[in-house]
């Protein structure tokens, strides 16, 4: 494996006296594209929001490209390009489209203290929005207000902010869940086109995508790690099936 | 000096139970319907207006003038839940209760006004209550004693209340998971209103009982609106030990600071406050919603 | 926000320079409808000015920011105080009053948003009613430079400019509050417009999100407070200046509730709704209150309650709603 850009060491987290993250580890380098699978309540979000730093873990470090962020706050790692999308649409809604894009640049360069000028026109940054919503097909919906989007066109802003932050490792929460078949291949396309470079995590329920999309897959059920491995050693995991693929397979089987 | 300072304990303590049986309600208010209730002062100035009317001209006895208007109160205000207070629980953002509640507690200001004029209300006591008691070091009026015993009593029922009865735990139920309990067919709806019509009993009974340390004028639901939610805000929403907690101490910060510094009047108290709630955002005994 | 106003997709104008001109001819417009309707009652004009710039600096942080505060004549009042302590020490000149002013709240209203805007909910609307009661209990004590009840008086500005006096019959007042007003207003719409203002809002409708494209809220939201600070210190020291008296309902608890109702009303969250709310509301009031005080408080109940109910976005919204409904109907004509 290259460079570990995003790494894992004994992360447990527990609400109360309830276990939801226990004793995780894993690492993701440079380019790779790794899925977070597992049944509903395994604590796959709890896992992301203890990474993007809205959590602080009981136990266990997170690492970013080999620095110890467990304790920093959440703007320091995204500075530091830790990004993440959410599962349900979090969007300013009191702004334009373009306005939450811009937002997102303006914030990475630093532009956001600027209290008297407007440099959201500035070419600069004017050509990063506008490539961020092209990116995702959205670029005709830039002066609407985010209130008057379908829900589809707001998973895609969503992730037009997350891709105007130039993310290093990049945290995608359930990116198609729920959205119609048009808007879902966009976002697809959009993921199939990141940066190579860059690590992605997606947490997903659709194996279709998972399959697709990554190379490595993390399996978490009651709390913990599985399993990890390439797809195709996923479904032939007895654990793995018994866990979660088996109701996947019967679907499938079903349908 | 250890007299005096028993002396200021035990006006704190009457003061502080006082503060306990109207904030309590708002409190358990705000920990299930997360409501921030500006007007709830202005059903315990209710309650006194009543009481003092059932004594005054209908010439009913002490007791029962207590019991008219808890449930006098409850009456006037089921329509404002009906109407307004619905509307609010639980979803809207902060301002919109705000101004909601400070808008029916201006209303309310208004109309005792009108009705009843500027004037101070005074509530009779029975002699019973109206006499001073010797503790050996000094008198104290055997009002603030019944105060204290009203406020032990509140607490240890709504403790009954809610650790032991079927209620109790349809409350504790929703105050953890509003939706989860909604969803095991616990009728949230019917519980609110239920909790809204106790809150408001609560704090029109010590709107009558407290008459003689907040006295009853139009302008009490403004100038004690503060104190309560200060009360609830320290104590933590939704604790009665929390509640009790800090019913004691801001009783005792502020009786203090009256005795040793009466020219800064509430100075010392805000500054607590300040201090305490900064610290303890949660409140002192609160938990994190 | 003045996109707020546009609606059914009607695109909404990037910020541009007429926008600025516009802001100019109205503010400039109402100072003159304000002088054709009340020619000899200027005293109360620039005492509507002075209070419509608390208003503008309490919709910074509760329309902009989403911080429920009803504490924020501490601002105005501090300042007022401070204004009026520096012109009776000597320092006269109107200019140099009003600097005096907006350095008292800017210094105030930092010290408001740090303790403020660290926590959401009901900690934070307790923190904000303790500073307002913490300042209003420190005015009544400090008699020595507040007056105690009877107020600070005797405060008497020299000549705007070493020229223009300020007269009994407040011409010089008003044209010179208007003119303040003005300038702040367009400086307003600058800084709500920025980048800066444009995060201040995204914090206001989620401040998670905000911190995940790498805000730093708390910094934000108490620079937003220092820049409310100076605007409210601005109105308390033209308060100061016009009136050559400073009373304790400068810093009371009923000052910053009106403001939030004036502020509501009009619409929070923007700036053209802060203004209307504000003049509305006075001159309203103007009318109505002196008739009698305790019919005043029922009505502004059942106001607050109706707008809550009714039109929970101002003034200001059923004003482009109505535009919207008149454009669809010429758009619908052949």
């Amino acid at each position: 494996m290259s460079q570990s850009l995003l790494e894992l060491r004994n992360v447990s987290m527990s609400f109360g006296g309830m276990r939801v993250n226990d004793d995780i580890s894993f690492s993701i380098g440079k380019g790779e594209r790794v899925a977070l699978i597992g049944p509903n309540g395994a604590g796959k979000t709890t896992l992301v929001n203890v990474i993007s730093g809205d959590l602080t873990p009981s136990q266990g470090a997170v690492h970013l490209a080999g620095v110890d962020v467990t304790a920093l706050p959440i703007s320091d790692r995204v500075d530091a390009g830790l990004i993440r999308t959410f599962q349900i649409t979090r969007l300013f809604k009191s702004l334009t489209v373009a306005q939450n894009v811009a937002l997102a640049v303006m914030q990475r360069k630093g532009l956001t203290r600027s209290m008297f000028s407007s440099p959201i026109d500035r070419p600069d940054v004017r050509l990063e929005w506008e490539r961020a919503l092209g990116m995702l097909g959205i670029a005709h919906l830039a002066d609407r207000q985010v209130s008057q989007l379908a829900y589809g066109q707001q998973r895609l802003l969503d992730l037009a902010i997350g891709l105007a932050l130039e993310p290093k490792v990049l945290l995608l929460d359930e990116p198609a869940a729920g959205v119609p078949s048009e808007e879902s291949s966009k976002i697809i396309e959009a993921i199939d086109r990141l940066p190579s470079d860059i690590a992605v995590l997606m947490i997903e329920h659709d194996m279709d995508l998972v399959f697709r999309f990554a190379r490595r897959v993390l399996v978490l059920a009651n709390g913990k790690l599985i399993f990890q491995g390439n797809p195709t050693e996923v479904t032939h995991h007895q654990e793995v099936r018994r866990a979660y693929l088996g109701s996947y397979a019967d679907a499938r089987h079903a349908s | 000096m250890a007299w005096t300072a028993l002396s200021i304990g035990l006006d704190a303590l009457s003061y502080g139970m006082v503060l306990f049986i109207i904030s309590i309600g708002l409190s358990i208010m705000m920990g299930l319907m997360r409501v921030v209730n500006l007007a709830h002062g202005a059903f315990a100035m209710i309650g006194g207006y009543l009481a003092s009317f059932a004594l005054k001209s209908a010439g009913v006895g002490y007791p029962l003038a207590i019991v008219l208007a808890v449930l006098g109160t409850i009456a006037i205000a089921f329509p404002l839940e009906f109407l307004l207070y619905r509307r609010i629980y639980r979803k809207s953002d902060e301002l919109t209760q705000i101004l909601l509640t400070i808008g029916i507690a201006f209303v309310i200001i208004g109309v005792a006004n009108y009705i009843l004029g500027p004037t101070t209300k005074s509530i009779p006591l029975p002699s019973l209550l109206s006499g001073p008691v010797d503790l050996g070091f000094r008198m104290i009026p055997a009002h603030r004693i019944f105060v204290m015993i009203c406020g032990v009593c509140t607490a240890g029922l709504l403790w009954l209340l809610i650790d032991r009865t079927e209620f109790g735990i349809r409350l504790r139920a929703a105050v953890d998971n509003g939706d989860m309990a909604e969803s095991l067919g616990i009728k949230t709806q019917i519980l609110f209103s239920a909790t809204f019509a106790l809150a408001v009993g609560l704090a029109a009974f010590g709107g009558v009982v407290g008459a003689e340390l907040l006295p009853v004028e139009p302008f009490y639901a403004l100038r004690y609106m503060v104190t309560f939610l200060v009360v609830v805000s320290v104590g933590g929403a939704g604790s009665i030990p929390g509640a009790v907690a800090a019913s004691i101490l801001l009783g005792l910060a502020d009786t203090t600071g009256k005795y040793l510094a009466p020219e800064y009047g509430e100075f010392f108290f805000y500054l607590a406050v300040i201090l305490v709630v900064f610290l303890f955002p949660n409140g002192l005994l609160g938990r994190r919603h | 926000m003045t996109d707020r106003i546009m609606v059914d997709g009607m695109s909404a104008p990037r910020f541009s320079v007429p926008l600025e001109l516009r802001a100019v001819a109205i503010t400039l417009a109402l100072g003159a409808l304000g002088y054709t309707l009340f020619p000899d009652d200027l005293a109360f004009l620039t005492r509507l000015i002075s209070i419509t710039l608390l208003v503008l600096s309490l919709d910074l942080v509760t329309g902009y920011c989403g911080v429920a505060t009803l504490g924020h004549a501490a601002i105005y009042g501090v300042s007022a105080y401070v204004v009026g302590n520096a012109c009776l020490a000597g320092h006269s000149d109107p200019l140099l009053l009003l600097l005096v002013g907006a350095v008292a709240g800017a210094v105030m209203g930092l010290v408001s948003g740090l303790l403020v805007t660290r926590f959401k909910g009901l900690p934070q609307l307790v923190l904000s009613i303790a500073v307002g009661q913490l300042i209003a209990a420190l005015a009544n004590k400090l008699s020595s430079l507040t007056g105690g009840s009877d107020g600070l008086s005797g405060i008497s500005p020299g000549r705007l400019f070493g020229v223009y006096a300020f007269d009994m019959y407040g011409r010089t007042g008003y044209v010179f509050s208007v003119a303040v007003l003005m300038v702040v207003f367009v400086v307003l719409l600058r800084i709500v417009h920025s980048p800066f203002g444009l995060l201040c809002q995204a914090i206001k409708d989620d401040s998670l999100r905000a911190r995940m494209i790498g805000a730093r809220v708390y910094p934000r939201l108490v620079l937003m407070y220092g820049v409310s600070g100076v605007v409210g210190g601005i109105g308390g020291a033209l308060n100061a200046i016009n009136t050559g008296v400073v009373g304790l309902d400068s810093v009371g608890f009923e000052r910053s509730a009106e403001a939030l109702v004036m502020l509501v009303l009009g619409g929070a969250g923007s700036l053209w709704g802060a203004l209307i709310g504000s003049i509305v509301f006075q001159v309203f009031e103007h009318y109505v209150s002196a008739a009698n005080p305790f019919h005043w408080m029922t009505m502004v109940g059942a106001l607050l309650i109706a707008v809550v109910l009714f039109a929970p976005k101002g003034l200001v919204s059923l004003g482009g709603l109505l535009a919207g409904r008149a454009a669809s109907l010429l758009r619908r004509r052949p």
